[in-house]
């Protein structure tokens, strides 16, 4: 049987040995920045010289300084991030930003050789123009709590051994030799662990009802479908610590009574499937997945299943169908899965986050874990902080933290002296909160309250150069085009809601069309079948609460405030600007405009096509669209 | 069609030896048929028509059920696509920070959209799709599984021009 001491002593034993650890992010943020000729540059550079250099933990000389690749850490905006750990004895964590193969043999010299910081690639606050040497001080970071994303970034993914070397299995194996299943579910009970995969729904519930269930096989499927845009938790997850995710999901299984899993993956995500792939391999190879499960009578064994791009297969019962080889649709429950699942089996069904969230809780027990968060949402959650603000990124913070904090502290504001305007969290089937919920708490019962949802945990911020019309004609389409079309209700309201709405941003929108649109959310919302359908109408619905009076200017008065939508433009010329030059009157196209050389020239509103030719040819930008 | 020589007579059999190692692969099991679509879609960058047929025979499962599968998801394609596919992100994230400009720039520069998304030399393919989980990088575009971030619509036709200049050989 695997010893999980040995291991760890064997891996702590090699990182003790060199001076210097280097790590280089390999998440899918920091790749797409260019990490990787960042990666290859230290490798060369450091491979020549004397008493530097190494690859990776599994393999090579032990003496000299690692070099690993991580998961991602959250700030994938600044990327490419290298980061080099403090060695625990005073000496303090260097994070680097934006790195590119140029700046290598200066950190080599400076910092791997003298141990000074390269000043100019420390983060910098735009807000005050601090640097900043290490991670943990950075605002973006300090005011987080990270229980699922600890080592995201801080470890090697693709080492079992580095993951077991930091704590890991211990849980799964003190559960499997010394805990009852009941008692697992009844502790994750206690912790008050709800889904992060939208609905929130109990997760130690929901394994007590599987347990239970009659059926066997049982199985145990991981949601890492992800398909709401604007979210990509469970990404940084699978790419930056798949054993973490692993683990929980094989407690999950052991809690539930299940044998067999799958992890249903989006085939947008290849990072996320090579990794999990890995780890379940390693996990099998190391017999922690298998037959006897640290030589216990528990078995199981999982396996990876690509998605093929359907949004609606996230939703459980959907999911199910797609692994069963079927056009992924939903089904009414109950029954829940839990009872009838896949193949007719128990099965519970539990999203990445959820999964990951699992070692903690029995590490340090469900009292710890209610230590953070609200009684009924106890916890952390992370958000995808993303749109219209400085810092963009992964953020993990505890459930009830203020949208407010969210976006002031961590994302540090909205960047060009623009106004905060709107969040829209929770993806498409989520709501938009306004600046009055700026000091509401975020976790469950609140959100739901005023119509929105924690959902995945999607935040877009919008700022004054948003049309909220627009913005919700946008979800609407989305959630148009994914809809299954097994319901009445979905397929046609989400489309007769769209064309209203494509109508109010195209100015043609008819007297009573707004309260048809309310009308016929509130009917999607009641009588769709599935998640899918229920949600739709959410986006519409909580801005129409909040911004109604937008809504209205688009109706009404033909007029877009925010001077997005193309069609309720109006041109206007700046007295204080136009010199009179007559460019913009000989180019228009109907003649709508009047004047005299050298006078302050006028558009005629009536006649004006809003082709925006006068706007591009005007060399004193006097002419703006409002 | 491109697909045509796949069924003659002759050289079916040999022409079936790829799905054949992918049936084989999968056990014959007709609860892998998403996963034996992708392999097949791999291999052959499309879904041909006549290999689905082939399929639901080899697997005793009726066409219907095939080719509802092959519809129903975003991923398959049953027209041939392009050498390169060029996603472009329309997600939340990239949608208020301007994709579709980038959409534009593709549409312009090699006259593929949503309408007609595969170019006549079946070089291209463009693809609107929502979030790849990059949103951080706000707009994104995947070209052939390259994710380009932070991508502004001149970086892109940079990516594009190279890709071109590759394929003449200039
Ligand atoms: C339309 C729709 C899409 C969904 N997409 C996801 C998803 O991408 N990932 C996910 O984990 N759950 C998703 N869910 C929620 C799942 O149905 C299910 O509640 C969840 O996976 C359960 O796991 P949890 O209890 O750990 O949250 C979706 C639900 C609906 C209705
Ligand atoms: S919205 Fe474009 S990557 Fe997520």
């Amino acid at each position: 049987m695997v010893n999980l001491e040995t291991i760890a002593r064997e891996v702590n034993a090699r990182l003790a040995r060199p001076a210097y650890r280097i790590l280089v992010c390999d998440g899918t943020g920091c790749v797409a920045s260019g990490s990787r000729p960042v990666h290859r540059r230290l490798l060369e550079a450091t491979q020549g010289l004397d008493g530097l250099a190494e690859v990776s933990l599994a393999s090579g000389d032990l003496c000299r300084p690692l070099l690993s690749r991580t998961g991602c850490h959250g700030l994938c905006q600044l990327g490419p991030l290298v980061v080099i750990p403090g060695d625990g004895n005073g000496r303090e964590e260097i994070f680097y930003c934006r790195v590119s193969p140029e700046d290598v043999s200066e950190i080599i010299e400076s910092t791997l050789a003298e141990g000074k910081p390269v000043e100019r690639l420390l983060y910098r606050d735009p807000n005050t123009g601090a640097t900043y040497r290490s991670s943990g001080t950075i605002p973006f970071y300090a005011h987080q709590t990270r229980l699922a994303l600890v080592d995201c970034g801080h470890a090697e993914p693709e080492s079992i051994e580095e993951y077991v070397a930091r704590g890991g299995y211990a849980s799964l194996r003190r559960v499997v030799t010394q805990m009852k299943p009941v008692e697992v579910c009844e502790e994750l009970v206690a912790s008050g662990l709800r889904g992060r995969g939208g609905a929130g729904f109990p997760t130690g519930r929901k394994w007590l009802a599987a347990h239970r269930a009659n059926g066997s096989p049982k199985y145990l499927v991981c949601n890492g479908d992800e398909g709401d845009p604007g979210a990509f938790m469970d990404r940084s997850l699978m790419e930056g610590d798949p054993h973490r995710v692993l683990e929980g999901a094989v407690i999950a299984a052991y809690a539930s009574g299940a044998t067999y899993g799958y992890f249903y993956i989006r085939t947008e995500y290849p990072l996320a499937l090579s990794r999990m792939r890995k780890a379940i391999e390693d996990a099998r190879c190391l017999g922690i997945l298998g037959e006897s499960v640290f030589g216990s009578e528990f078995a199981f064994d999982c396996e990876v299943m690509e998605g093929a791009g359907a949004f609606v297969c996230g939703e459980e019962t959907a999911l199910l169908a797609s692994i069963e080889g079927e056009r992924g649709m939903p089904r009414p429950k109950p029954p829940f899965p839990a009872e009838k699942g896949l193949y007719g089996c128990p099965t519970v069904v539990n999203n990445v986050e959820t999964l990951a969230t699992v070692r903690w809780v029995i590490e340090r027990g469900a009292a710890a874990f209610r230590h953070y968060g609200t009684p009924l949402s106890p916890g952390t959650k992370t958000f995808a902080l993303t749109g219209r603000v400085r810092h963009t990124g992964l953020i993990e913070v505890p459930l009830g933290t203020t949208l407010r904090q969210i976006v002031f502290e961590i994302g540090g504001g909205v960047p060009e002296g623009r106004r905060f305007k709107a969040a829209q969290i929770g993806g498409p089937s989520g709501g938009c909160l306004g600046v009055q919920h700026l000091d509401m708490p975020l976790d469950f019962e609140t959100l739901g309250q005023v119509g929105a949802m924690v959902g995945s945990g999607g935040i877009v911020i919008l700022d004054d150069t948003t049309c909220i019309v627009e913005v919700s004609r946008f979800f609407m389409e989305f959630t148009q085009h994914e809809s299954c079309g097994k319901c009445v209700l979905c397929r046609e309201g989400t489309r007769q809601m769209l064309w209203i709405l494509r109508d109010i941003v195209e100015g043609r929108a008819q007297p009573g069309d707004l309260e048809l649109l309310e009308e016929t959310a509130r009917a999607v919302k009641v009588a769709s079948l599935c998640g899918l359908g229920k949600s739709a109408p959410n986006p519409v619905l909580s801005t129409l609460a909040i911004f109604r009076s937008e809504y209205l200017a688009h109706t009404e008065r033909l007029y877009c405030p925010a001077g997005v939508c193309p069609a309720l433009k109006t041109f206007a010329i700046d007295p204080d600007l136009c010199k009179g030059c007559t460019l913009c009157l000989q180019k228009c196209p109907v003649g709508a405009i009047t004047g005299e050389r050298r006078t302050v020239h006028r558009i005629d509103v009536a006649r004006c096509t809003k082709c925006g030719v006068c706007e591009a040819v005007c060399r004193f930008k006097a002419i703006a669209a409002r | 069609m491109g697909c045509a020589s796949v069924d003659t007579g002759s050289t079916r059999s040999r022409q079936f030896l790829k799905v054949n190692e992918i049936l084989q692969r999968f056990n014959r099991d007709s609860r892998r048929l998403i996963a034996i679509l992708q392999a097949v879609q791999d291999a052959y960058r499309y879904l041909p028509q006549p290999v689905l047929n082939y399929l639901a025979t080899s697997l005793g499962i009726p066409r219907a059920r095939v080719y509802g599968v092959a519809t129903f998801y975003a991923h398959f394609s049953l027209e041939p696509k392009g050498k390169y596919i060029i996603r472009i992100c329309d997600g939340t994230a990239c949608h208020v920070n301007h994709s579709q400009a980038l959409l534009d720039l593709v549409s312009e520069k090699l006259g593929i959209d949503q309408e007609k998304p595969t170019s006549d030399d079946l070089l291209f393919t463009v693809e609107r799709v929502s979030c790849i989980g990059a949103c951080g990088l706000a707009p994104v575009a995947v070209v052939n599984d390259l994710v380009y971030g932070q991508l502004a619509p001149a970086k892109l036709g940079e990516v594009l021009d190279e890709l071109i200049r590759v394929e003449k050989g200039i």
